[in-house]
């Protein structure tokens, strides 16, 4: 089968591999019929995240058809169209049977290597790094999912790809974000970023009734897209940030701020972010955390501050004074998606939202490697690449 | 939804790797600066200009300040075609190198063209990239996902959803 293989920093290949087969016996092997590249895909591209091995399989956005099941798994059957959640989960460990899938005890099959770097392990994920487990991902022909019976959602048959391919990460990631905010009507929720995990967060919170939701970017059509969302836009190359959104909050500063960028802050005109770049060049941290500095410094006191981003080992120069002292209240975590998919298809069904509003470019699975090229330089509006194998 | 904005597609340029290598010219011209200025005598005598530590110190702040005027700034291209304009007039001085350290002048000379190949071809990419940029972007403005305006769905989601 064709898969696309991470092969090194900014090289990522359309290969030929052998197709995958039953190892479990809760195991299914899944025809993928749409994949998506994911914003934090790009940090595997980039080289930010440690535990990738040259040949691992990309991807964990995706969907298809059950082509095979184990002989344990009673809950699938050959035909059924499933997304699968970026988060490999049992179903049955003690943080699954409390919704906490994405820290699922059992599924990561690195976990000494986890426990060594984070404390303790957190859930497999399709197409990581080894430190998640290293399964093979989704952007490929077929893939293998472990613990089908647990964590595929099956799709009713009148929605389409579109519709419900991003149920297995950025819509419950950008959802999740949101209701970690706890959202009052009375809120002004902030978002940095407004890639795709920052366009759905923007539709949560007006989902959820916040009173004022401000996206912040430079991207113009991201920004666009945001603001055709239900957002105040606020572009931090052309206006003060802090400025801005104390102004809209009559000096207040936001209720609730939501870290859509993650690891790979890209403001680069700020001293802190100079530093940043400097220490990284220097090997002495790995993650550039502008948008947290400036979500602790402007955040409302007694406020929210909701971490979807994803962020990969050490930061450096965190206000943790001004975090403490505010007595700002911070959530995080990759998505426990399983927790979110049920309400949310229902959502998709009662046409509240059409997710498919995100994607902007189309391609081949063999055209893969050139669009995470388009997608991480932001060139041609490109804000989400479907890929149809 | 915008379907042509759906199709759009166009293969990917170099774009990534020319941005890297802009910001990597900045922190060299910081550096250089840095070593020009710290140690100008000692810069001298190894490119083959003994005795003009005075100008080596004079060229290093120019370096950093095109190096932070190339990190700092929004658009780059004005500070890369400063470097190599800066090029130019390097190669000038090195030109009337000390031709008893013709040998070290002439490494120095190689070096900074190589150098000003690379400041020619960033400064021609970022002229052409922003005037790429300044054409229309696709107009995501009619994607909101919503089924009515963003207002009418302002707080959908604390209603209760219909079975």
């Amino acid at each position: 089968m064709r898969a696309l293989r991470w092969h090194g920093r900014e090289d990522i290949r359309c290969d030929t591999v052998p197709d995958p087969i039953i190892e479990h016996s809760r195991d299914a092997i899944i025809k993928v019929s749409s994949c998506a590249i994911c914003g934090s895909d790009l940090h595997l591209y980039d080289g930010f995240v440690p535990g990738m091995r040259s040949g691992d399989i990309m991807g964990h956005e995706f969907m298809g058809e059950v082509m095979e099941v184990g002989a344990e798994n009673k809950r699938l059957k050959v035909g059924d169209r499933v997304v699968v959640p970026f988060t490999i989960i049992c179903g049955e460990c003690d943080q699954c049977r409390r919704g906490n899938y994405s820290v699922c005890e059992q599924t990561n099959r690195n976990k000494k290597l986890a426990e060594t770097v984070f404390g303790h392990t957190t859930a497999g994920l399709f197409g990581y790094t080894h430190l998640t487990g290293g399964y093979p991902g989704g952007q490929a022909d077929f893939v293998r999912v472990p613990y089908a019976d647990a964590s595929c959602v099956k799709v009713p048959s009148d929605l389409t790809d579109d519709q419900v391919l991003f149920l297995g990460d950025i819509f419950p990631t950008g959802w999740q974000a949101a209701v970690y905010c706890d959202i009052e009507p009375t809120d002004t929720v902030a978002i940095w970023g407004a890639g795709p995990v920052g366009q759905f967060a923007v539709r949560s919170a007006i989902l959820l009734g916040a009173r004022q939701v401000v996206c912040i970017d430079h991207v113009p059509e991201r920004l666009a897209m945001a603001r055709a969302g239900g957002a105040i836009t606020i572009d931090f190359d052309e206006e003060s940030v802090l400025e801005r959104l104390n102004d809209l909050t009559a000096g207040k500063g936001p209720d609730k701020c939501i870290d859509a960028v993650g690891l790979e802050a890209h403001a680069s005109r700020s001293i802190d972010s100079l530093y940043d770049r400097a220490k990284q060049a220097m090997m002495l941290e790995s993650d550039r955390a502008h948008v947290l500095r400036e979500m602790i410094y402007v955040c409302r006191p007694a406020g929210i501050i909701s971490i979807p981003g994803v962020y990969g080992g050490l930061v450096d120069k965190i206000p943790l004074g001004a975090l403490m002292n505010k007595g700002l209240t911070v959530r995080s975590g990759q998505t426990h998606v399983n927790r979110w998919t049920d309400d949310l298809m229902r959502r998709i069904e009662e046409r509240q939202i059409d997710p498919s509003f995100v994607i902007t470019h189309r391609v081949s699975l063999e055209e893969g490697p050139m669009m995470y090229k388009v997608f991480r330089e932001k060139q041609d509006g490109c804000i989400k690449v479907v890929m149809s194998p | 939804m915008n379907e042509k904005s759906l199709t759009v597609y166009s293969p990917s340029s170099p774009a990534g790797s020319m941005q890297a290598t802009v910001r990597r010219l900045g922190w060299f011209s910081i550096g250089l600066g840095l070593l020009e200025i710290l140690a100008p005598r000692a810069t001298a005598w190894r490119v083959g200009l003994p005795g003009r530590q005075g100008l080596v110190a004079t060229f290093g702040a120019r370096e950093i300040g095109n190096g932070v005027g190339i990190l700092m700034s929004k658009d780059p291209t004005p500070w890369i075609w400063a470097r190599l304009a800066g090029d130019v007039l390097d190669i000038a001085t090195l030109a009337t190198g000390d031709n008893r350290r013709r040998s070290t002048n002439m490494v120095a000379l190689a070096a900074v063209g190589g150098v000003t190949l690379i400041d020619a071809m960033c400064a021609h990419w970022l002229t052409t990239f922003h005037a790429r940029r300044s054409q229309p972007v696709p107009d995501y403005s009619d994607r909101s996902g919503f089924p009515k305006s963003a207002e009418a769905m302002r707080g959908a989601a604390r209603q209760r959803i219909p079975a």
